[in-house]
């Protein structure tokens, strides 16, 4: 153990998703502090034609592991081939996005490895060579910081969307190796795959997210907040009890059994803050909260709050934000 | 159908949570303890799949004696019976200590189907399934908010970014689940299934049992662990906006987040 940071990428559609460039980042952060190289995994359909460009993110050296067979994320292949890479570039500490299918493959790499994987993880500290993550707990009540035992291999998972994200050499190539791929059937697979193509942002992804709750009082009132995330080019979220009513489907959901969001700003209208709404958006760098009771819990986290009718206030809202756009 | 059930029993959702004097675990004396809702979800699914091609539901769970209220929670929902590893050297194991006792466990079952939460709403590291599949050497699918089964495969919708994608295993398979409540409809328990439940087996069982010991999977064992807690930080009292109007308020916000949080 020891030679190098090892981080594995996401490759999706014919590109690196930017939760790679996320966790390239951190890994190069973390190879600089232990003084070693950054290796990274790529795994997909055509990662040998990009794998090069991994090196814009201080990434030294790619294995690329490319064929048909790997267009989708199955546990069965992935795992096998990416474990075989990182036994071969024996490294200090494995990173990944914690993507839907980077959680998933971290833990079986990790039962592989017969290795402990912190998930979610916010920070990463290395004081004195001794990898620590950060992670939050009990729908982020609290946090959490992770030790791995001497001889461990640390796996990390990196939620999307906080680490940041830098570009030290835009015009290095990395060097890449291209890794054999020869797999048994595996005996599950993709069978079916549906995407969304109104290039609408996911919203573990977004920068800007406006959010809806009971207060919306009906399905067709959020056309308001979609017209004002259109505006600020956000994403719509929605409370449990909109999605619970039918109003909006369970992936807008934001909250402990929902999604973890951590955009720039989070408007969130007519929604009232219970704990596990706060869960999934507490940390969300500027929070606006728009309700018509003073009392509403969700003020309390919210850095500005706004005590009106979200259907007179929404509106005027997106006008004021289309004024100022358009003075710029 | 051999159907086999993985639950975990985690603090309420609601729980206030605080942390103990040696500033890396939390006070567990006042919380109460529930079936893991990701977990309930597998049961349900667990309780279908019997309705539709006859079997057994086994519920296999671990830790302290409390955790048989919740496995009776389960047997009232209809499952068959139980199996808890009740071994004080599981104590203090992580997660790959608690995977390879319940593989373990799990195999002694000879189960066609393995099902349970892609999470726990406490410690929330969503590793359990795909490293119980790794051991007993099984495909899984992960994070299923839809499920059909033939009796020879099982086929799954799971959410991904900006979209979803349709996953078929061949059995024996492991499927953890995702979705919500709204999306599972996890059934009550009804006073009759209360009653029966309490005469449903519930076997005990010793990591020796499963051919394993401590040293493997105990806390002598465990590769990570938590160093310290901390609570998160405190955000900065907010300002409530004044103005005559929504229109004046509205102009308001907008200037503070152009101007001043520059996030405009």
């Amino acid at each position: 153990m020891g030679n190098c940071v090892c981080v594995i990428t996401e490759f999706r559609g014919g590109n690196f998703r930017r939760v790679s460039a996320e966790a390239a980042s951190e890994g190069r952060r973390i190879a600089d502090v232990l003084g070693c190289s950054l290796c990274a995994v790529a795994i997909g359909s055509g990662t040998g034609a990009k794998a090069a460009d991994l090196g814009a993110y201080g990434v030294d050296k790619v294995y690329a592991a490319d064929d048909p067979s790997l267009e989708y994320y199955i546990a069965e292949t992935y795992v096998p081939v990416i474990a075989e890479i990182v036994k071969k570039c024996d490294p200090s500490v494995v990173i990944l996005p914690a993507s839907v299918d980077g959680k998933d493959l971290g833990a079986r790499l990790a039962a592989r490895l017969d290795a402990s994987l912190a998930q979610d993880c916010i920070q990463v500290s290395c004081e004195g060579g001794a990898i620590k993550a950060k992670r939050p707990i009990f729908a982020g009540k609290t946090l959490a910081w992770c030790q791995w035992e001497a001889g461990s291999l640390p796996i990390i998972s990196c939620r999307p969307n906080v680490m940041e994200c830098l570009v030290p050499m835009p015009d290095k190539k990395a060097e890449v190796e291209k890794v054999a791929v020869a797999l048994p059937a595996p005996r599950a697979k993709v069978i079916g795959l549906e995407l969304d193509t109104s290039g609408k942002v996911e919203l573990t992804e977004a920068g800007v997210i406006v959010s809806g709750g009971r207060g919306m009082k009906g399905p067709e009132n959020f056309a308001i907040l979609e017209e004002l995330a259109r505006t600020l080019g956000g994403a719509v979220g929605a409370s449990r009890s909109a999605v619970d009513a039918g109003w909006r489907p369970h992936s807008d959901q934001i909250g402990q059994t929902g999604k973890v969001v951590n955009p720039n700003l989070y408007i969130a209208a007519g929604i009232s803050g219970a704990i596990q709404h706060l869960a999934g958006m507490g940390s969300s760098k500027f929070v606006v909260a728009i309700n018509k009771d003073p009392d509403a819990p969700i003020f309390s986290k919210a850095d500005l709050g706004v005590v009106e009718d979200l259907f007179n206030f929404i509106p005027a809202l997106t006008e004021e934000v289309k004024k100022m756009k358009s003075t710029c | 159908m051999n159907i086999v059930v993985l639950l975990k029993q985690t603090p309420d959702t609601e729980s206030v949570i605080r942390i103990a004097t040696d500033g890396k675990s939390i006070v567990t004396d006042d919380l109460k303890w529930i079936i893991n809702p990701y977990d309930e979800y597998a049961v349900e699914v667990a309780l279908r799949l019997r309705e539709q091609h006859g079997g057994t539901v086994a519920i296999l769970s671990w830790g302290p004696n409390r955790v048989v209220e919740s496995m009776r929670t389960a047997l009232a929902m209809g499952a068959d019976s139980g199996v808890l590893i009740d071994d004080p050297d599981l104590e203090g194991a992580d997660s790959l200590g608690v995977a390879k006792a319940l593989a373990a466990a799990a195999k002694q079952l000879n189960p066609d189907i393995v099902l349970c939460g892609s999470r726990a709403v406490d410690y929330d590291l969503a590793q359990r399934g795909a490293m119980v599949a790794e051991f007993l050497g099984w495909p899984h699918v992960a994070l299923a908010i839809s499920l059909e089964c033939d009796g020879s495969k099982v086929t799954v919708d799971r959410p991904i970014e900006g979209g979803k994608v349709s996953l078929q295993a061949d059995l024996p398979a492991l499927v953890t689940f995702g979705g919500s409540h709204g999306i599972w409809n996890p059934r009550y328990a009804s006073l009759p299934g209360i009653m029966k439940a309490k005469k449903k087996p519930i076997d005990m069982k010793k990591l020796s049992d499963l051919g394993l010991s401590g040293s493997e999977c105990g806390a002598q064992a465990i590769k990570m662990r938590i160093a310290s807690l901390e609570m998160p930080p405190q955000r900065a009292p907010g300002r409530i906006v004044e103005g005559a109007d929504a229109a004046v308020k509205a102009h308001e916000v907008v200037r503070q987040l152009h101007e001043e949080a520059k996030l405009i």
